[in-house]
Protein backbone atom coordinates (compact mmCIF):
# COMPACT_ATOMS: atom_id res chain seq x y z
CA UNK A 1 0.00 0.00 0.00
CA UNK A 2 2.72 2.23 -0.69
CA UNK A 3 2.34 6.08 -1.31
CA UNK A 4 2.85 7.51 -4.46
CA UNK A 5 4.67 10.98 -5.89
CA UNK A 6 2.26 13.43 -7.36
CA UNK A 7 2.70 17.07 -8.93
CA UNK A 8 -0.24 19.16 -9.04
CA UNK A 9 -0.61 22.93 -9.48
CA UNK A 10 -3.33 24.41 -7.16
CA UNK A 11 -4.34 27.93 -7.48
CA UNK A 12 -1.28 28.53 -9.63
CA UNK A 13 0.97 27.05 -6.75
CA UNK A 14 3.13 23.89 -7.68
CA UNK A 15 3.51 21.07 -4.95
CA UNK A 16 5.10 18.15 -5.10
CA UNK A 17 3.90 15.71 -2.39
CA UNK A 18 3.65 12.00 -1.42
CA UNK A 19 0.10 10.68 -1.01
CA UNK A 20 -1.76 7.20 0.09
CA UNK A 21 -3.54 6.27 -3.10
CA UNK A 22 -7.44 6.11 -0.69
CA UNK A 23 -6.70 10.06 -0.21
CA UNK A 24 -9.52 11.97 -1.99
CA UNK A 25 -8.16 15.04 -3.98
CA UNK A 26 -10.54 17.32 -1.48
CA UNK A 27 -8.93 15.15 1.98
CA UNK A 28 -5.07 15.58 0.12
CA UNK A 29 -5.83 19.81 -0.50
CA UNK A 30 -7.36 20.14 3.37
CA UNK A 31 -5.15 17.90 4.93
CA UNK A 32 -1.77 17.91 3.09
CA UNK A 33 -2.14 21.65 1.20
CA UNK A 34 -4.29 23.00 4.49
CA UNK A 35 -6.33 24.82 1.93
CA UNK A 36 -9.87 24.31 4.32
CA UNK A 37 -11.30 26.18 1.74
CA UNK A 38 -12.94 23.21 0.32
CA UNK A 39 -15.73 21.55 2.37
CA UNK A 40 -16.67 17.83 2.79
CA UNK A 41 -20.05 17.03 3.41
CA UNK A 42 -20.83 13.18 2.14
CA UNK A 43 -17.84 12.09 1.00
CA UNK A 44 -19.94 10.32 -1.87
CA UNK A 45 -20.49 12.70 -4.53
CA UNK A 46 -24.10 13.75 -3.74
CA UNK A 47 -23.70 17.25 -1.81
CA UNK A 48 -21.58 19.02 -3.55
CA UNK A 49 -19.75 20.56 -1.01
CA UNK A 50 -16.73 19.58 -2.40
CA UNK A 51 -16.64 21.04 -5.17
CA UNK A 52 -14.02 22.43 -6.99
CA UNK A 53 -12.21 22.86 -10.94
CA UNK A 54 -9.86 20.86 -12.53
CA UNK A 55 -8.64 21.59 -15.76
CA UNK A 56 -11.17 23.98 -15.91
CA UNK A 57 -13.98 21.54 -15.10
CA UNK A 58 -15.81 21.11 -11.84
CA UNK A 59 -15.70 17.82 -10.53
CA UNK A 60 -16.41 16.20 -7.30
CA UNK A 61 -13.21 16.92 -4.68
CA UNK A 62 -14.28 13.72 -3.34
CA UNK A 63 -14.89 11.14 -5.94
CA UNK A 64 -11.44 11.73 -7.51
CA UNK A 65 -8.41 10.24 -6.20
CA UNK A 66 -5.65 12.88 -5.42
CA UNK A 67 -3.54 10.54 -7.38
CA UNK A 68 -5.26 11.03 -10.50
CA UNK A 69 -4.65 14.79 -9.93
CA UNK A 70 -1.00 14.23 -10.93
CA UNK A 71 -0.07 16.43 -13.38
CA UNK A 72 -3.24 18.84 -13.16
CA UNK A 73 -4.40 22.15 -12.65
CA UNK A 74 -6.04 21.93 -9.60
CA UNK A 75 -8.55 25.73 -8.89
CA UNK A 76 -10.40 25.72 -5.00
CA UNK A 77 -12.43 28.90 -3.75
CA UNK A 78 -9.02 29.65 -2.53
CA UNK A 79 -7.99 30.88 -6.13
CA UNK A 80 -11.25 32.74 -6.98
CA UNK A 81 -10.27 36.30 -5.77
CA UNK A 82 -7.23 37.93 -7.24
CA UNK A 83 -5.06 40.64 -6.07
CA UNK A 84 -7.50 43.19 -7.00
CA UNK A 85 -10.60 41.75 -4.79
CA UNK A 86 -13.01 39.23 -4.59
CA UNK A 87 -14.33 37.85 -8.30
CA UNK A 88 -17.39 39.25 -9.65
CA UNK A 89 -19.30 36.01 -8.83
CA UNK A 90 -18.04 36.32 -5.36
CA UNK A 91 -18.93 39.91 -5.37
CA UNK A 92 -22.62 39.17 -6.24
CA UNK A 93 -22.76 36.35 -3.45
CA UNK A 94 -22.07 39.16 -0.84
CA UNK A 95 -24.99 41.90 -2.87
CA UNK A 96 -27.75 39.12 -3.03
CA UNK A 97 -27.05 37.47 0.02
CA UNK A 98 -26.30 34.18 -1.43
CA UNK A 99 -25.03 32.37 1.67
CA UNK A 100 -26.23 32.02 5.03
CA UNK A 101 -24.01 29.54 6.69
CA UNK A 102 -21.51 29.31 3.88
CA UNK A 103 -20.94 25.58 4.20
CA UNK A 104 -22.04 25.07 0.51
CA UNK A 105 -20.31 28.04 -0.59
CA UNK A 106 -17.36 26.98 -2.37
CA UNK A 107 -18.94 24.14 -4.16
CA UNK A 108 -21.32 26.31 -5.21
CA UNK A 109 -19.09 29.17 -6.60
CA UNK A 110 -16.64 27.00 -8.36
CA UNK A 111 -19.86 24.98 -10.00
CA UNK A 112 -20.71 28.40 -11.14
CA UNK A 113 -17.41 29.18 -12.40
CA UNK A 114 -17.73 26.07 -15.25
CA UNK A 115 -21.53 26.78 -15.54
CA UNK A 116 -21.41 30.25 -16.43
CA UNK A 117 -18.83 29.65 -18.76
CA UNK A 118 -20.52 27.20 -20.85
CA UNK A 119 -23.33 29.43 -20.38
CA UNK A 120 -22.43 33.04 -20.72
CA UNK A 121 -26.11 33.69 -20.87
CA UNK A 122 -27.47 31.78 -18.58
CA UNK A 123 -31.72 31.50 -17.77
CA UNK A 124 -32.85 30.89 -14.12
CA UNK A 125 -34.39 27.60 -15.16
CA UNK A 126 -31.35 26.00 -16.33
CA UNK A 127 -29.62 27.17 -13.54
CA UNK A 128 -31.86 26.05 -11.28
CA UNK A 129 -31.30 22.29 -12.45
CA UNK A 130 -27.88 22.27 -12.56
CA UNK A 131 -27.34 23.84 -9.69
CA UNK A 132 -29.59 20.89 -8.30
CA UNK A 133 -26.22 18.77 -7.85
CA UNK A 134 -25.18 21.33 -5.28
CA UNK A 135 -27.36 20.98 -1.68
CA UNK A 136 -28.10 24.35 -0.08
CA UNK A 137 -29.92 24.06 3.21
CA UNK A 138 -30.43 27.84 4.17
CA UNK A 139 -31.14 29.86 1.22
CA UNK A 140 -33.74 28.17 -0.82
CA UNK A 141 -31.08 29.37 -3.39
CA UNK A 142 -33.19 32.19 -4.82
CA UNK A 143 -29.99 34.67 -3.27
CA UNK A 144 -27.51 32.35 -4.84
CA UNK A 145 -29.99 32.39 -8.78
CA UNK A 146 -30.10 36.07 -8.76
CA UNK A 147 -25.98 36.04 -7.55
CA UNK A 148 -25.28 33.78 -10.69
CA UNK A 149 -27.51 36.02 -12.71
CA UNK A 150 -25.63 39.51 -12.32
CA UNK A 151 -22.50 38.11 -11.97
CA UNK A 152 -22.95 36.46 -15.76
CA UNK A 153 -22.49 39.38 -17.54
CA UNK A 154 -20.04 40.78 -15.46
CA UNK A 155 -17.91 37.44 -16.25
CA UNK A 156 -18.81 37.31 -19.52
CA UNK A 157 -17.69 41.30 -20.57
CA UNK A 158 -14.15 40.55 -18.30
CA UNK A 159 -13.51 37.49 -20.52
CA UNK A 160 -14.09 39.07 -23.05
CA UNK A 161 -11.58 41.95 -22.07
CA UNK A 162 -9.27 39.74 -21.49
CA UNK A 163 -9.15 38.06 -24.80
CA UNK B 1 -15.94 7.69 5.20
CA UNK B 2 -12.76 7.05 3.96
CA UNK B 3 -11.68 4.17 1.82
CA UNK B 4 -9.62 1.12 2.67
CA UNK B 5 -6.35 1.05 1.56
CA UNK B 6 -5.29 -0.11 -1.74
CA UNK B 7 -2.29 -0.05 -3.97
CA UNK B 8 -2.52 1.95 -7.22
CA UNK B 9 -1.64 1.22 -10.87
CA UNK B 10 -2.16 3.71 -13.25
CA UNK B 11 -1.08 1.73 -17.26
CA UNK B 12 -0.17 3.51 -20.44
CA UNK B 13 -1.22 1.58 -22.86
CA UNK B 14 -3.97 -1.26 -23.12
CA UNK B 15 -1.78 -4.06 -23.28
CA UNK B 16 -0.39 -3.29 -19.56
CA UNK B 17 -3.44 -2.80 -18.13
CA UNK B 18 -4.77 -6.20 -19.20
CA UNK B 19 -1.49 -7.49 -18.16
CA UNK B 20 -2.25 -6.34 -14.61
CA UNK B 21 -5.86 -7.19 -14.46
CA UNK B 22 -4.83 -10.37 -15.41
CA UNK B 23 -1.89 -11.02 -12.74
CA UNK B 24 -3.32 -8.43 -9.64
CA UNK B 25 -6.03 -9.86 -7.54
CA UNK B 26 -8.02 -8.18 -6.06
CA UNK B 27 -8.36 -5.71 -8.87
CA UNK B 28 -10.46 -3.24 -9.79
CA UNK B 29 -10.57 -0.65 -12.90
CA UNK B 30 -10.96 2.90 -11.93
CA UNK B 31 -12.79 4.74 -15.02
CA UNK B 32 -14.38 8.10 -14.55
CA UNK B 33 -14.76 6.59 -10.67
CA UNK B 34 -18.42 8.51 -9.85
CA UNK B 35 -19.49 5.08 -9.00
CA UNK B 36 -15.94 3.27 -7.70
CA UNK B 37 -15.32 5.60 -5.48
CA UNK B 38 -18.49 6.34 -3.34
CA UNK B 39 -18.64 2.82 -3.01
CA UNK B 40 -14.82 3.01 -1.72
CA UNK B 41 -15.55 5.99 0.22
CA UNK B 42 -18.71 3.91 1.94
CA UNK B 43 -16.73 0.62 2.21
CA UNK B 44 -19.35 -1.12 0.41
CA UNK B 45 -16.60 -1.85 -2.10
CA UNK B 46 -12.82 -3.66 -1.01
CA UNK B 47 -10.28 -3.75 -3.58
CA UNK B 48 -6.39 -4.83 -3.12
CA UNK B 49 -5.43 -2.90 -6.36
CA UNK B 50 -7.15 -0.11 -8.19
CA UNK B 51 -6.28 0.19 -12.11
CA UNK B 52 -6.49 3.56 -13.59
CA UNK B 53 -7.27 3.84 -17.34
CA UNK B 54 -7.84 7.54 -17.19
CA UNK B 55 -4.55 7.51 -19.28
CA UNK B 56 -4.84 4.81 -21.25
CA UNK B 57 -4.58 6.07 -24.75
CA UNK B 58 -7.80 4.67 -27.75
CA UNK B 59 -10.16 3.98 -25.33
CA UNK B 60 -12.44 7.20 -25.95
CA UNK B 61 -14.10 8.84 -28.97
CA UNK B 62 -17.58 8.05 -31.20
CA UNK B 63 -17.99 6.96 -34.32
CA UNK B 64 -21.25 7.01 -35.99
CA UNK B 65 -21.44 4.48 -39.24
CA UNK B 66 -24.23 1.63 -39.71
CA UNK B 67 -23.81 1.13 -35.86
CA UNK B 68 -22.56 4.01 -33.51
CA UNK B 69 -19.60 2.98 -31.67
CA UNK B 70 -18.68 4.48 -28.52
CA UNK B 71 -14.96 3.77 -26.65
CA UNK B 72 -15.52 2.96 -22.59
CA UNK B 73 -13.56 6.11 -21.56
CA UNK B 74 -16.05 8.79 -23.24
CA UNK B 75 -16.84 11.17 -21.06
CA UNK B 76 -20.73 11.29 -20.25
CA UNK B 77 -20.45 15.43 -21.07
CA UNK B 78 -18.61 14.60 -24.38
CA UNK B 79 -21.28 12.09 -25.24
CA UNK B 80 -24.47 14.43 -24.08
CA UNK B 81 -22.26 17.53 -26.49
CA UNK B 82 -21.83 15.55 -29.55
CA UNK B 83 -23.86 17.34 -32.59
CA UNK B 84 -23.37 14.30 -34.81
CA UNK B 85 -24.76 11.33 -32.04
CA UNK B 86 -27.55 14.03 -31.16
CA UNK B 87 -28.50 14.64 -34.61
CA UNK B 88 -28.66 10.54 -35.35
CA UNK B 89 -29.73 8.94 -31.87
CA UNK B 90 -30.88 12.09 -29.83
CA UNK B 91 -32.45 9.38 -27.33
CA UNK B 92 -29.04 9.12 -25.87
CA UNK B 93 -28.41 13.08 -25.08
CA UNK B 94 -32.34 13.05 -23.73
CA UNK B 95 -31.23 10.27 -21.13
CA UNK B 96 -28.09 11.67 -20.33
CA UNK B 97 -29.87 15.16 -19.41
CA UNK B 98 -30.93 12.34 -16.38
CA UNK B 99 -27.65 11.28 -15.39
CA UNK B 100 -25.79 13.21 -12.37
CA UNK B 101 -24.87 16.50 -12.46
CA UNK B 102 -22.04 18.90 -14.59
CA UNK B 103 -19.30 17.31 -11.93
CA UNK B 104 -20.07 13.65 -12.29
CA UNK B 105 -20.75 13.72 -16.03
CA UNK B 106 -17.34 15.62 -16.41
CA UNK B 107 -15.86 12.55 -14.95
CA UNK B 108 -18.39 9.78 -15.57
CA UNK B 109 -17.74 7.43 -18.82
CA UNK B 110 -20.02 4.93 -20.46
CA UNK B 111 -17.68 2.03 -19.89
CA UNK B 112 -17.74 2.89 -16.17
CA UNK B 113 -21.78 3.23 -16.02
CA UNK B 114 -22.07 -0.26 -17.57
CA UNK B 115 -19.55 -2.13 -15.42
CA UNK B 116 -21.08 -0.49 -12.04
CA UNK B 117 -24.40 -2.02 -13.68
CA UNK B 118 -27.02 0.22 -11.54
CA UNK B 119 -30.55 -1.32 -12.39
CA UNK B 120 -31.80 2.27 -12.50
CA UNK B 121 -28.67 3.51 -14.50
CA UNK B 122 -29.84 5.57 -17.65
CA UNK B 123 -27.09 4.50 -19.43
CA UNK B 124 -27.55 1.24 -18.83
CA UNK B 125 -31.13 1.73 -20.37
CA UNK B 126 -30.29 2.88 -23.24
CA UNK B 127 -27.68 -0.32 -23.93
CA UNK B 128 -30.51 -1.97 -23.16
CA UNK B 129 -33.00 0.53 -25.82
CA UNK B 130 -30.64 0.29 -28.59
CA UNK B 131 -29.64 -3.36 -28.41
CA UNK B 132 -25.72 -2.57 -27.27
CA UNK B 133 -23.24 -4.90 -27.99
CA UNK B 134 -20.47 -4.53 -25.44
CA UNK B 135 -16.82 -5.16 -26.60
CA UNK B 136 -14.64 -6.88 -23.74
CA UNK B 137 -11.13 -7.18 -23.56
CA UNK B 138 -8.80 -9.56 -22.16
CA UNK B 139 -5.30 -11.44 -22.57
CA UNK B 140 -7.20 -14.01 -23.68
CA UNK B 141 -8.52 -11.86 -25.92
CA UNK B 142 -11.68 -10.28 -27.34
CA UNK B 143 -14.73 -10.58 -26.95
CA UNK B 144 -18.36 -9.25 -27.66
CA UNK B 145 -21.34 -9.35 -25.28
CA UNK B 146 -25.07 -9.06 -26.40
CA UNK B 147 -26.54 -6.62 -24.16
CA UNK B 148 -29.20 -9.33 -23.34
CA UNK B 149 -26.51 -11.79 -22.06
CA UNK B 150 -25.08 -8.87 -19.80
CA UNK B 151 -26.58 -8.95 -16.52
CA UNK B 152 -25.93 -11.68 -14.34
CA UNK B 153 -27.68 -10.26 -11.43
CA UNK B 154 -28.36 -7.54 -9.34
CA UNK B 155 -25.36 -5.19 -10.25
CA UNK B 156 -23.39 -7.80 -11.58
CA UNK B 157 -22.08 -7.96 -15.07
CA UNK B 158 -21.58 -10.57 -17.62
CA UNK B 159 -17.34 -10.27 -17.01
CA UNK B 160 -14.72 -12.05 -15.86
CA UNK B 161 -11.73 -10.33 -13.45
CA UNK B 162 -9.97 -10.51 -16.01
CA UNK B 163 -11.62 -8.38 -18.89
CA UNK B 164 -12.35 -5.06 -19.15
CA UNK B 165 -15.17 -2.86 -21.24
CA UNK B 166 -13.49 -1.39 -24.41
CA UNK B 167 -16.39 0.08 -25.62
CA UNK B 168 -19.92 -0.47 -26.71
CA UNK B 169 -21.77 -0.58 -30.34
CA UNK B 170 -25.59 0.74 -30.33
CA UNK B 171 -28.00 -0.22 -33.15
CA UNK B 172 -29.88 2.87 -34.16
CA UNK B 173 -33.20 2.47 -35.77
CA UNK B 174 -33.56 4.19 -39.36
CA UNK B 175 -33.39 7.83 -39.56
CA UNK B 176 -36.40 9.92 -38.91
CA UNK B 177 -38.02 7.70 -35.99
CA UNK B 178 -39.13 9.45 -32.90
CA UNK B 179 -37.81 8.98 -29.54
CA UNK B 180 -38.35 9.92 -26.14
CA UNK B 181 -36.59 9.53 -22.78
CA UNK B 182 -38.28 10.28 -19.57
CA UNK B 183 -38.03 9.32 -15.50
CA UNK B 184 -39.09 9.97 -12.23
CA UNK B 185 -36.53 10.68 -9.65
CA UNK B 186 -36.71 12.06 -6.40
CA UNK B 187 -34.43 14.72 -7.37
CA UNK B 188 -33.10 16.07 -10.52
CA UNK B 189 -29.85 14.10 -11.29
CA UNK B 190 -30.78 11.15 -8.72
CA UNK B 191 -31.17 7.95 -10.36
CA UNK B 192 -34.41 7.14 -11.23
CA UNK B 193 -37.29 5.76 -9.32
CA UNK B 194 -38.50 4.33 -12.73
CA UNK B 195 -37.47 5.48 -16.30
CA UNK B 196 -38.73 4.55 -19.38
CA UNK B 197 -36.99 5.34 -22.77
CA UNK B 198 -38.41 4.32 -26.53
CA UNK B 199 -37.99 4.87 -30.15
CA UNK B 200 -40.64 4.17 -32.78
CA UNK B 201 -39.92 4.11 -36.79
CA UNK B 202 -42.33 4.20 -39.40
CA UNK B 203 -42.49 2.94 -43.17
CA UNK B 204 -44.26 4.90 -45.73
CA UNK B 205 -46.92 3.91 -45.03
CA UNK B 206 -46.84 5.40 -42.02
CA UNK B 207 -47.32 2.28 -39.99
CA UNK B 208 -44.89 1.21 -37.03
CA UNK B 209 -41.53 -1.15 -38.30
CA UNK B 210 -39.42 -0.63 -35.67
CA UNK B 211 -40.58 -0.23 -31.95
CA UNK B 212 -38.20 -0.22 -28.96
CA UNK B 213 -39.68 0.42 -25.36
CA UNK B 214 -37.62 -0.22 -21.97
CA UNK B 215 -38.00 0.28 -18.66
CA UNK B 216 -35.68 1.08 -16.09
CA UNK B 217 -36.07 1.04 -12.54
CA UNK B 218 -38.44 -2.02 -12.44
CA UNK B 219 -36.14 -5.15 -11.54
CA UNK B 220 -32.26 -5.86 -11.14
CA UNK B 221 -31.69 -4.93 -15.35
CA UNK B 222 -33.96 -2.53 -17.66
CA UNK B 223 -36.36 -4.75 -18.78
CA UNK B 224 -37.56 -4.30 -22.78
CA UNK B 225 -41.50 -4.70 -23.34
CA UNK B 226 -41.47 -7.11 -26.05
CA UNK B 227 -45.31 -7.44 -25.74
CA UNK B 228 -45.88 -3.66 -25.94
CA UNK B 229 -43.19 -3.76 -29.17
CA UNK B 230 -45.38 -6.15 -30.73
CA UNK B 231 -48.56 -4.84 -30.55
CA UNK B 232 -47.13 -1.39 -31.97
CA UNK B 233 -45.70 -3.00 -34.97
CA UNK B 234 -48.06 -2.35 -37.91
CA UNK B 235 -49.93 -0.13 -36.36
CA UNK B 236 -50.14 3.95 -36.93
CA UNK B 237 -49.20 4.35 -33.25
CA UNK B 238 -52.82 5.73 -32.24
CA UNK B 239 -53.30 6.99 -29.37
CA UNK B 240 -55.58 3.24 -28.89
CA UNK B 241 -52.44 1.46 -29.58
CA UNK B 242 -50.25 3.06 -26.77
CA UNK B 243 -52.76 3.15 -24.19
CA UNK B 244 -52.67 -0.63 -24.59
CA UNK B 245 -48.69 -0.52 -24.23
CA UNK B 246 -48.84 1.28 -21.58
CA UNK B 247 -51.49 -0.92 -19.92
CA UNK B 248 -49.01 -4.02 -20.47
CA UNK B 249 -46.52 -2.17 -18.63
CA UNK B 250 -48.53 -1.68 -15.62
CA UNK B 251 -48.53 -5.77 -15.97
CA UNK B 252 -44.84 -6.20 -15.93
CA UNK B 253 -42.53 -7.48 -12.24
CA UNK B 254 -41.31 -5.11 -10.20
CA UNK B 255 -38.97 -4.50 -6.80
CA UNK B 256 -40.13 -2.51 -4.11
CA UNK B 257 -37.62 -0.65 -1.85
CA UNK B 258 -36.98 2.16 0.27
CA UNK B 259 -37.23 4.47 -2.89
CA UNK B 260 -41.14 2.93 -4.14
CA UNK B 261 -43.62 -0.06 -3.91
CA UNK B 262 -43.93 -2.79 -6.39
CA UNK B 263 -47.10 -0.85 -6.98
CA UNK B 264 -46.23 2.57 -7.39
CA UNK B 265 -43.42 1.69 -9.93
CA UNK B 266 -45.98 -0.53 -12.44
CA UNK B 267 -48.24 2.72 -12.01
CA UNK B 268 -45.40 4.68 -12.95
CA UNK B 269 -44.09 2.53 -15.63
CA UNK B 270 -47.65 2.99 -17.48
CA UNK B 271 -48.03 6.44 -17.24
CA UNK B 272 -44.26 7.23 -18.62
CA UNK B 273 -45.14 4.47 -21.13
CA UNK B 274 -47.77 6.54 -22.26
CA UNK B 275 -46.05 9.69 -22.13
CA UNK B 276 -43.15 8.65 -23.49
CA UNK B 277 -44.80 6.83 -26.52
CA UNK B 278 -47.28 10.06 -27.08
CA UNK B 279 -43.76 12.14 -27.33
CA UNK B 280 -42.15 9.50 -29.53
CA UNK B 281 -45.01 9.20 -31.76
CA UNK B 282 -45.23 13.21 -32.25
CA UNK B 283 -41.12 13.05 -33.13
CA UNK B 284 -41.44 11.04 -36.09
CA UNK B 285 -41.18 11.83 -39.40
CA UNK B 286 -43.58 8.95 -39.91
CA UNK B 287 -41.87 7.85 -42.89
CA UNK B 288 -42.13 11.22 -45.17
CA UNK B 289 -38.98 12.40 -46.18
CA UNK B 290 -37.84 15.32 -43.96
Amino acid sequence: MSAVSIRVTVNGTPYERQVEPRTHLADFLRHDLGLTGTHLGCEHGVCGACSLLVDGRAVRGCLMLAVQADGAEVVTVEGLASAAGLSPLQEAFREFHALQCGFCTPGMLTTLVQLLEDHPEPTEAMLREELSGNLCRCTGYAGIIRAALKAAPLMKAQKETAA
Amino acid sequence: MKASRFDYHRPATRAEALDMLQTLEGAKILAGGQSLVPMLNMRYAFVDHVVDINRVDGLSGIEIGGNVRIGAMTRQRHILADPALKARLPVVAAALGFVGHLHTRNRGTIGGSLGHMDPAAELFGIATLLDATIHVESKRGPRAVAIADYPQGYMTPNLDPDEMIVGISLAPPAEGHGWSFIEFAQRHGDFAVVAVGTTLAFDAAGKVNDARIVLCGMGIAPLRLAAGEALLMGTAAEPAAIAAAADLATRQDAMSDALASERYRRHLAGVLTHRALTEARARASHGKVQ
